[in-house]
């Protein structure tokens, strides 16, 4: 599907988080007239909650795909970022606790091989002069280089003023009602008119597009106090894909995050919650499974908890394409944990579709017509 | 009269009375700099009482420690300007 787009084509963006961001940028690249509409301030839902930690992940081959994809667009990106994009190169290590967990790491970094993706097995002695905070008796992990560490919320306004200097409009603080065919209805009763309408709002972005399987699905973040070089790598563990990508009930699993700062940023958790209420109890989890794997962590003081909430798809992809119901109606919503790795990717996909263009990978996976039909199995 | 006891300061040894903070007993030597802001500024207590977190200075190897909330031991060492 694609659109006759003429000169001076609109196109109106709902959601100013990274991925309404990037799709505007995008289209603005592309010659449309962009505005862009969010409830909030740019920047303000999970784009603002998140780690911002650029990876690539292997759940799926389509996961695979659009994560790899994505980073080497973020490659290319890093080099004119400003410096308030807190860009860190600090690359992933997957600890393997155990040896059923090394055999894992082969296994990963065979598929990640095949991708061409750089990485490192690394012994448990390896894992120590690397990260000597762990806890002894692990048994290794798998080191990614190329992964890296932003911090998600100026890039978004970053890519903003870039749409604006294009002759975009960007309003913040700005409800929007409803979507009709080629309008958006905003609750002050303003129509906003556009050829091309974008669904980029997130977890919300059901409400806006009834019928889309998008679930709130709550994490929690921890920052400490400034420790510089007490962890140098942001640091996963392996069991992370079957703790914390389950699809259902709550889950903590270890991950940890340097921030140029010196701060670390302790994670993570995943429950079906509407409530942005801290949950004590699996902060309380979170941090017990941190301090499994990095005793010192109950050392540090932590300077604030948050929550946020990632928009989760039953297949644990997003939606990038045409709306199955809605004429000139465009979704990039349903990011779950990796939005900001995977910004980038969605807005060329998603450009690629309106302007009829071929993309780099297949875009058959993220199409949101996919969803529609597995809904019908359920 | 409380008994004298011994910290060290940057290095340095330092008899001070027992029973009183780690912030005092740097104030008391002058020592106003207890650590540096993300953006470098030199920072020092403020509130006394644990609330401001601006008197942090390393204590015994750990960072970040409210010195307005140790009370002062023999051996204690103590780092300022540092983070």
């Amino acid at each position: 599907m694609s659109t006759d787009i003429s000169a001076g084509a609109s196109a109106i963006v709902i959601g100013a988080g990274i991925v309404g961001a990037a799709c505007a940028l995008e289209l603005a690249d592309a010659g449309f007239a962009v505005t862009v509409v969010d409830a909030g301030p740019v920047g303000g839902g999970a784009t603002a909650a998140g780690m911002g930690h650029v990876v690539v992940m292997d759940d799926s081959p389509a996961q695979l795909a659009l994560t790899r994809y994505s980073q080497q667009l973020w490659t290319q990106l890093q080099t004119v970022l400003p410096p308030q994009a807190e860009i860190m190169r600090c690359g992933t290590i997957w600890v393997a606790a155990d040896a059923e967990e090394m055999a894992e790491v082969e296994r990963k970094r065979h598929r990640y091989l095949e991708e061409q993706i750089p990485c490192d097995v690394l012994d448990a002695g390896r894992l120590y002069q690397l990260e000597p905070n762990l806890r002894p008796g692990l048994a290794g992990g798998l080191l990614i280089q190329q992964d890296s560490v932003v911090y998600p919320p100026t890039i978004a306004a970053w890519m903003l003023d870039r749409v604006t200097e294009k002759g975009g409009t960007v309003r913040t603080h700005t409800q929007v009602d409803r979507v009709e065919p080629h309008c958006v209805i905003l609750s002050n009763g303003d129509r906003l008119a556009g050829d091309v309408i974008v669904n980029a709002a997130g977890a919300v972005a059901p409400r806006l597009t009834p019928g889309l399987h998008i679930k709130q699905r709550k994490g929690h973040l921890i920052i400490t106090d400034r420790y510089p070089n007490f962890v140098r790598h942001q640091l996963v563990e392996l069991g992370y894909l079957k703790s914390a990508h389950q699809s259902d009930g709550d889950s903590v699993a270890f991950n940890v995050q340097p921030r140029p700062s010196g701060q670390l940023l302790i994670g993570s958790s995943r429950q079906y919650d509407e409530s942005r209420a801290v949950d004590h109890v699996i902060v309380a989890k979170m941090v017990a499974r941190a301090i499994e794997y990095m005793p010192a962590i109950a050392e540090l003081s932590a300077t604030r908890v948050w929550t946020g909430f990632r928009a989760a798809t039953p297949d644990k992809l997003p939606l990038i394409g045409p709306s199955p119901a809605n004429d000139g109606l465009w979704l990039a919503a349903g990011h779950e944990g990796l939005g900001i790795t995977t910004s980038l990717a969605t807005a060329r996909l998603l450009v690629d579709q309106i302007m009829g263009r071929t993309s780099a990978i297949p875009v058959a996976p993220y199409l949101p017509s996919r969803a529609a039909s597995e809904a019908m199995h359920v | 009269m409380s008994e004298q006891v011994q910290i060290r300061v940057n290095g340095v040894a330092m008899t001070v009375p027992g029973g009183i903070t780690i912030a005092a007993a740097l104030l008391n030597a002058e020592v106003n700099g207890f650590r540096r802001s993300v953006s470098g500024e030199m920072r020092g207590p403020l509130c006394g009482m644990g609330v401001c977190y601006e008197c942090r200075a390393t204590v015994n190897g750990r960072a970040h420690r409210k010195t307005c909330q140790i009370v002062v031991r023999d051996g204690l060492e103590v780092t300022t300007d540092e983070l």
